[in-house]
């Protein structure tokens, strides 16, 4: 017999139809009361456009801006599992809970320096290896070829898989007897290599999948990048008898910069926020030795219960996370304008 | 070998070098493909062989065991429904309050637009798990914990902001012309936006739904934290949860991978060049 029975089919049609049904009906209250107030009484200017807006407004109002706000109440609280519903609130706990993050080890072990220099290193390297390796590869599909789209649909498969999955099955395969990596290199007549158990090669082994994951994003953003540059200007740098490497550095890659800068963007920002490969492929482990940042606020909120200190620590981590941003566009803009000179 | 590389467009390459550049992406190919084959070949493994050291792609006595214990024996058919009722309807959610806003940021200009946009972007940087922790405390405070509802809001925390950035792209293609004309023959500006805009923009509204629907179709973390049932599991719970024992499941898992990520994966194919156009859309214009 098939597990799922028509129980469970009709009790998730009803929860989805009472969702979806007040839903609807919280929309339509909305509307009218902002009909009413903003255009027949206060009749504003903008008041079309502000009731196009108010569902999502709200919703965004609900879902972001007031979770945003209780998470620093929270970050000034003493609220751990057992004080989950009667935590207190006061500037004192707050300077504990953000003393914390710098004082002691984040979860056991490791203290949030170190965690901060990794995840430094696992973004720097993944987004190098990205860059480089999508660069590569697009390069290489610009050119007139045959197969051009089936070499394009096969390279695309890492990013087509689920990442849930790509993570669970690449966790397998680092299993240090049954996994292929361990039996190709055997084979080339290398000795195995405890993938999950050292903790440096277990965060050899996460950057792995990650680089293997994350560089078709960027072959398909710079392949559009590429082909968006017009073939003449090569022909013109051709009759000057510049060099490959001349062309490259002079028309490909400025030409290229509005593309990679938000790319690169993105990619920073994706590689300082995964979270699922690492968790789901060592957990952190072993000994905390894979965590980054995201991974350890997830730990210690969720499986330390510490939600005052977690809400504090998620507070540093974003002020983080918005310099590096800040100082990686500032850098890479910076070197457009020193190669533009 | 730099001339190679990164030499002209647009004219034929000498005979040594297009073999040279095949080489290479077959090479890359085989390295972007082979994992996924080998999921598909330790799917077809009978119990006996599971553990082996074969790197042999099709497995001696190759089996559909797997996939029979899979949909019969375990909750394979459990986990799939609860992700498409959450993901479907997250991605209603989703469309119906984004489509409308985008149309606002799209076509008027108003105090506090741009920052409006901005802050949208913004939301989409914040590291996983910050809100987790204040929406996990108000589900449970509202009694929604352990419930399609409170997975459907916390999924609905990306969903919004990323439809309205994404369909305010759209929009910004579509002629204001198309719009003006209908106002012109009387219509009213919400006539103009359900008579001309909806239905101009349904490829684009089919496209921002399936993005929704593939992101909290795969979505883990919050899942991880909002229910704890087993019944209420959505698949990638569901797969963790195979993978803890390892040794015994590892087929079981790829069965149910195969079965997941092969219809994952052609959606995605088919509508990626959509996304890439959308991410670049958004960016440019203001």
């Amino acid at each position: 017999m098939i597990p799922l029975t028509w129980d469970m089919v009709v009790q998730g049609l009803v929860e989805a139809g009472r969702i979806l049904g007040l839903l609807a009906v919280g929309v339509v209250v909305l509307e009218l009361f902002a009909y009413f107030v903003f255009h027949r009484w206060l009749k504003l200017k903008h008041s079309l456009p502000l009731m196009l807006m108010l569902p999502a407004l709200v919703a965004v109002a609900a879902l972001i801006i007031y979770p945003f706000g209780f998470n620093l109440k929270l970050a000034f609280s003493n609220m751990s599992m057992y004080r989950f519903k009667n935590f207190s609130v006061g500037l004192s706990y707050g300077i504990e809970n953000f003393l914390d993050v710098f004082r002691a080890p984040v979860l056991q072990n490791v203290t949030f320096l170190k965690l901060l220099l990794r995840t430094v290193v696992w973004t720097a390297v993944n987004v190098v290896f990205h860059v480089l390796g999508g660069l590569f590869l697009a390069i290489l599909l610009n050119r007139p070829l045959k197969g051009k789209a089936i070499y394009r649909t096969l390279l695309t498969i890492p990013w087509a898989i689920p990442q849930v999955i790509a993570a669970l099955a690449w966790k397998n395969e680092f299993h240090y007897q049954y996994g292929f990596v361990n039996a190709m290199l055997k084979q080339l007549g290398f000795a195995p290599v405890q993938w999950l158990s050292d903790p440096r090669w277990a965060f050899v082994a996460v950057i792995i999948v990650n680089i293997w994951l994350g560089i078709p994003f960027m072959m398909v953003i710079l392949l559009g990048g590429l082909q968006s540059i017009s073939p003449e200007y090569y022909d013109a740098a051709q009759i000057d008898g510049a060099s490959g490497w001349q062309q490259f550095r002079s028309i490909t890659m400025p030409l290229l910069k509005p593309v990679l800068i938000p790319a690169t963007v993105l990619g920073v920002v994706w590689t300082f926020n995964n979270f699922n490969v690492i968790y789901l492929i060592t957990r952190g482990g072993p000994m905390e030795g894979t965590d980054i940042l995201v991974t350890s606020l997830y730990k210690a909120v969720f499986e330390f219960y510490r939600y005052g200190f977690g809400a504090a620590y998620s507070t540093v981590i974003l002020i983080i996370l918005l310099l590096f941003t800040w100082v990686h566009l500032r850098i890479t803009r910076g070197m457009g304008e020193a190669e533009g000179a | 070998m730099m001339k190679k590389l990164f030499g002209k467009k647009g004219r034929e390459d000498s005979l040594a070098k297009r073999l040279l550049i095949h080489l290479v992406l077959i090479m890359a190919c085989v390295i972007a493909v082979y994992p996924f084959l080998r999921v598909i070949t330790i799917s077809l493994r009978p119990g006996a062989q599971l553990l082996s050291t074969s790197l042999a792609l099709i497995p001696a006595n190759a089996t559909l065991e797997n996939y029979r214990t899979l949909i019969f024996d375990k909750d394979f058919t459990i986990w799939l429904w609860n992700s498409l009722v959450v993901s479907i309807t997250t991605v209603i959610v989703a469309v119906l309050l984004s489509a409308s806003a985008a149309y606002a940021f799209s076509r008027w200009t108003f105090p506090g637009k741009k920052q409006g946009l901005l802050f949208l972007l913004t939301t989409q940087m914040l590291p996983p798990g910050m809100l987790l922790l204040p929406i996990y405390v108000m589900v449970v405070r509202m009694q929604l914990f352990n419930t399609y509802t409170g997975m459907i809001l916390a999924h609905s925390v990306g969903a919004v902001p990323f439809s309205i950035w994404l369909l305010k792209g759209y929009y910004d293609t579509i002629p204001k012309e198309l719009e003006e004309a209908a106002l012109v023959d009387g219509a009213g500006a919400i006539e103009a936006f359900l008579k001309v805009i909806i239905p101009l923009s349904t490829p684009a509204l089919g496209v921002c739904g399936l993005f929704s629907f593939m992101s909290s179709w795969s979505e883990f973390m919050m899942a991880r934290v909002m229910l704890q049932k087993s019944n209420l599991f959505t698949w990638p719970l569901g797969f963790q949860k195979l993978l803890d024992q390892f040794t015994s499941q590892w087929g079981v898992f790829s069965a149910a991978s195969v079965l997941v990520a092969v219809p994952a994966m052609l959606l995605f194919m088919y509508s990626s060049k959509w996304l890439v156009s959308g991410l670049t859309l958004g960016g440019v214009k203001e």
